[in-house]
């Protein structure tokens, strides 16, 4: 256990990320992860491996802070970041009443009612940018754009710079890749704070 | 860092220097990790991709007989082919200690069945252990070298899935230096013991186990021991750590004291003496069989998977023992119908410009009528185009083919059977099968799918690769000659992708297999996900739709390439730039000619 004014006593996010193989949600979840070490928290995720990578449905759970299972239960997730819109109809019900959803959709989908859903055209935003694999980024960007009820002003436990220092570390020797992968993200704020 | 990279650290902080593997979900990057980590610490040890679990366990295994700490990871059906070992070497025994890891797969996400390690431990008379986390599983591999040495016995440890693959905040630790050498010292009395002595060998494993029994470091834990009540909680492994949270997060840590069992087999024997004595109903939380169930004897107040207090099949979620602890509790809370969720939504399929999709369209132009048995990897996946009509387990789909000669042989009819096996599939376990099709003459043709690695599990080498673990040079195998060493008189190798000619080839092959006796094919084209592989197929370009497509579906439901779109509301089908990767295989799928190259483009977009 951590003291009462650590990060992982007041700190605590339940996170599913959703998608189709090959979309990038292991590297998403992984981001965070890593993110969140860096905080002093503790991480516990769980990720789909294996034959559902090849184009299947592709789900990762994430628990920032004081937990001991790798799984997050059903209306227990504070946040939900969907890379296919498809998914989202069957992964909602891991999100609280309270929590968000990010989701991927077409132009003109609405949100989900009385929670709190924003759809986001990531697929059109990642091919006009000429870079079609980068839907995750767009997607965590806008999620890191939004304003949230969180200590750190948002919605999830970590700002922009904490992602980006992340994004810095893990792509330290591939430029190109880190310079693509970081202008996803802004790309995402950029249509959050919009 | 994933639970397999935490085990592999664990391996080598504990000295272990010879380790052996084959690839299988959710088991694989535990070796990977490991080749990785040697090369980075420049530790002298053997580390290897065998060619099947038996082969890796048998390796392992006698580094172990001459005082090396080894060890042998595999999933859980892999431990089904190495169980001949592993029944063996109980009685056998080891000098340096010897763990088998074999990793479960509750749900199964990606298995052939759900079945539990722990009792093949059971049977072969061999203690294991239950990790809970991924730290954990690291932990318990300082505890499993320990009991091995101290008792000259393998033991096993049994991760699942969510050990595996979850990843938890784990800190390498320093790998201290390990100098032992290899030193057999010969007793066969022991290590080629004859019947006579077996049962002696056995008497003493009785006598190991029963101190097992009783053996202080893993022994089951408290982990709410301010907690009373007339009713306690045994859990092992992940359900453990599910109990865990939702006993603190739901009110009742301290109503029901929790015990974690680290060791489900054999089952600590004063723990069992003080449950059944302190407490008037005991509920038992593990995956996948009641194995810690079974072993606590009295039925009148013991529940679990037995009892059918908690479901026999399926991992065991946490919405799911939220429900079962509040039944338990006697809570009838809103949190006690918890819905297991049902698994849904798009289902996996062959990658875009995925050679295995252009070898089963092939097969089923070349035989329309044929029965196609198959086989374990990623071209399973045939299923979703008509390809595949059985798969079974590693090897089988050659012995199947033969299986529906002889049985269709008896009726007097002639069927054409293509089986379909990858390569590294064909080296475990379809050479001897072979072999037997050609002593018995069955006649089918086996299509050999071969892209010169293990895609499923993340690309390992296969025997012909030339490569080891870490990339390293090793000798290779020629499939060709070995294909005719085992006696088969028709062996070609063609490329799927040019499709015309490859399905004229297995029409060849199908005429010779009713003619003369079993036929081979290789389909030999690279993976297109293989990015080490720089001989890839030129590839013709992009392609599109015209206007004759007149949204018959045939290509997306025949061909089935994740690159073909069909549009409900323009009822045609379309492409999807991002995904094509230009193989123009499918320029011979349409019946109306509607795909086509697509011109050149000035822009890429």
């Amino acid at each position: 256990m951590n003291g009462e004014g650590s990060f992982a006593s007041r700190g605590r996010q339940q996170i599913v990320v959703s998608g189709l193989g090959g979309q990038g949600v292991l590297f998403v979840t992984r981001l965070l992860a890593e993110t969140a070490i860096r905080k002093g928290a503790s991480v516990l995720t769980s990720e789909t491996h294996g034959m559902a990578q090849r184009g299947g449905v592709v789900v990762s759970h994430l628990k920032v802070g004081d937990f001991s299972s790798p799984l997050v239960r059903a209306s227990q997730a504070d946040g939900l970041i969907v890379l296919s819109a498809e998914n989202f109809s069957f992964h909602r019900r891991f999100l609280k009443t309270s929590g968000w959803a990010i989701v991927n959709a077409p132009p003109g989908s609405q949100g989900g009612g009385n929670m709190n859903v924003h759809a986001v055209d990531a697929d059109g935003l990642a091919q006009e940018s000429g870079n079609p694999r980068s839907v995750n980024l767009i997607l965590l960007g806008y999620a890191l754009s939004m304003p949230g009820a969180r200590e750190e002003g948002g919605l999830l436990f970590c700002s922009p710079e904490d992602v980006e220092a992340a994004l810095r570390r893990r792509l330290e020797a591939k430029d190109t890749l880190l310079a693509a992968s970081l202008s996803a993200l802004a790309l995402g704020m950029k249509q959050g704070k919009r | 860092m994933l639970g397999n990279e935490a085990m592999a650290h664990g391996l080598l902080e504990n000295g272990c220097r010879v380790a052996a593997s084959y690839p299988g979900t959710p088991a694989s990057e535990i070796l990977s990790a490991l080749a990785r980590l040697r090369t980075e610490h420049g530790i002298a040890m053997h580390a290897e991709w065998a060619v099947n679990e038996k082969v890796a366990f048998e390796i392992a295994y006698t580094g172990s007989m001459t005082g090396l700490r080894t060890a042998v990871s595999m999933k859980q059906v892999g431990l089904n082919v190495a169980s001949d070992p592993l029944m063996s070497a109980a009685y056998t025994g080891v000098k340096g200690g010897f763990l088998i890891i074999s990793a479960d797969d509750p749900g199964p996400y990606s298995s052939q069945t759900e079945q539990d390690s722990r009792l093949l431990a059971m049977m072969a008379k061999v203690p294991v252990l239950d990790p809970s986390t991924p730290a954990h599983a690291r932990e318990l591999i300082a505890a499993g070298y320990e009991i091995s040495e101290i008792f000259e016995i393998p033991v096993m440890l049994r991760p699942t899935t969510r050990v595996c693959h979850a990843c938890q905040d784990v800190s390498p630790r320093e790998i201290p230096p390990f100098l032992r050498e290899a030193d057999f010292r010969k007793s066969p009395t022991r290590w080629a013991a004859t019947p006579a002595f077996r049962y002696e060998l056995h008497r003493r494993l009785n006598v190991k186990l029963a101190a097992i029994a009783g053996w202080p470091r893993t022994a089951p834990f408290r982990a709410n021991p301010d907690a009373a009540g007339p009713r306690a909680v045994v859990a092992s492994g992940v359900a453990a750590a599910h109990a865990r949270e939702i006993l603190s997060e739901s009110g009742l840590w301290d109503r029901i004291p929790l015990y974690h069992v680290v060791q489900p087999y054999p089952l600590h024997s004063d723990f069992v003496f003080h449950l059944l004595n302190a407490y008037e109903e005991v509920l038992v939380l593990e995956e996948t069989t009641g194995v810690i169930e079974m072993q606590l004897l009295d039925r009148r107040r013991v529940r679990g998977k037995l009892s059918g207090a908690v479901p026999e099949a399926g991992e065991l979620l946490p919405e799911i023992v939220e429900g079962v602890l509040a039944k338990f509790a006697g809570i009838d809370g809103e949190t006690s119908d918890a819905q297991v969720p049902e698994r849904g939504g798009r289902r996996p399929t062959l990658c875009a410009g995925c050679s295995h999709r252009s070898s089963f369209y092939a097969i089923k132009k070349a035989a329309p009528e044929g029965i196609y048995p198959s086989d374990i990897g990623c071209y399973t996946l045939g299923l979703n185009l008509g390809g595949v009509d059985t798969v079974l387990c590693m090897g089988a789909a050659v012995s199947q083919a033969a299986g529906f000669y002889q049985a269709y042989r008896l009726a007097g009819k002639s069927v054409d059977i293509v089986a379909t096996i990858g390569d590294s599939t064909f080296y475990h376990a379809g050479i001897p099968p072979l072999i037997d099709a050609v002593v018995q003459g069955a006649r089918f043709v086996l299509v050999i799918l071969d892209n010169s690695t293990t895609a499923m599990t993340g690309f390992q080498p296969t025997p012909a690769t030339g490569k080891g673990a870490a990339g390293e040079p090793t000798g290779a195998v020629d499939m060709e000659a070995l294909v005719r060493a085992c006696g088969v008189g028709f062996c070609k190798v063609g490329v799927p992708s040019r499709l015309p000619e490859f399905i004229g080839l297995l029409k060849e092959a199908i005429a010779y297999s009713h003619e003369k006796g079993p036929a081979v094919v290789i389909a030999r084209e690279p993976c297109v996900m293989d990015r080490s592989r720089a001989d890839r197929l030129p590839r013709p370009g992009k392609v599109t739709i015209t206007d004759d497509c007149d949204g018959c579906r045939y290509c997306t439901t025949q061909f089935e390439c994740p690159a073909l779109l069909y549009d409900e509301e323009g009822e045609r089908v379309s492409i999807d730039g991002i995904l094509c990767t230009g193989c123009g295989v499918c320029l011979h799928v349409c019946p109306l000619d509607a795909i086509r190259k697509a011109p050149p483009e000035g822009t890429s977009p």
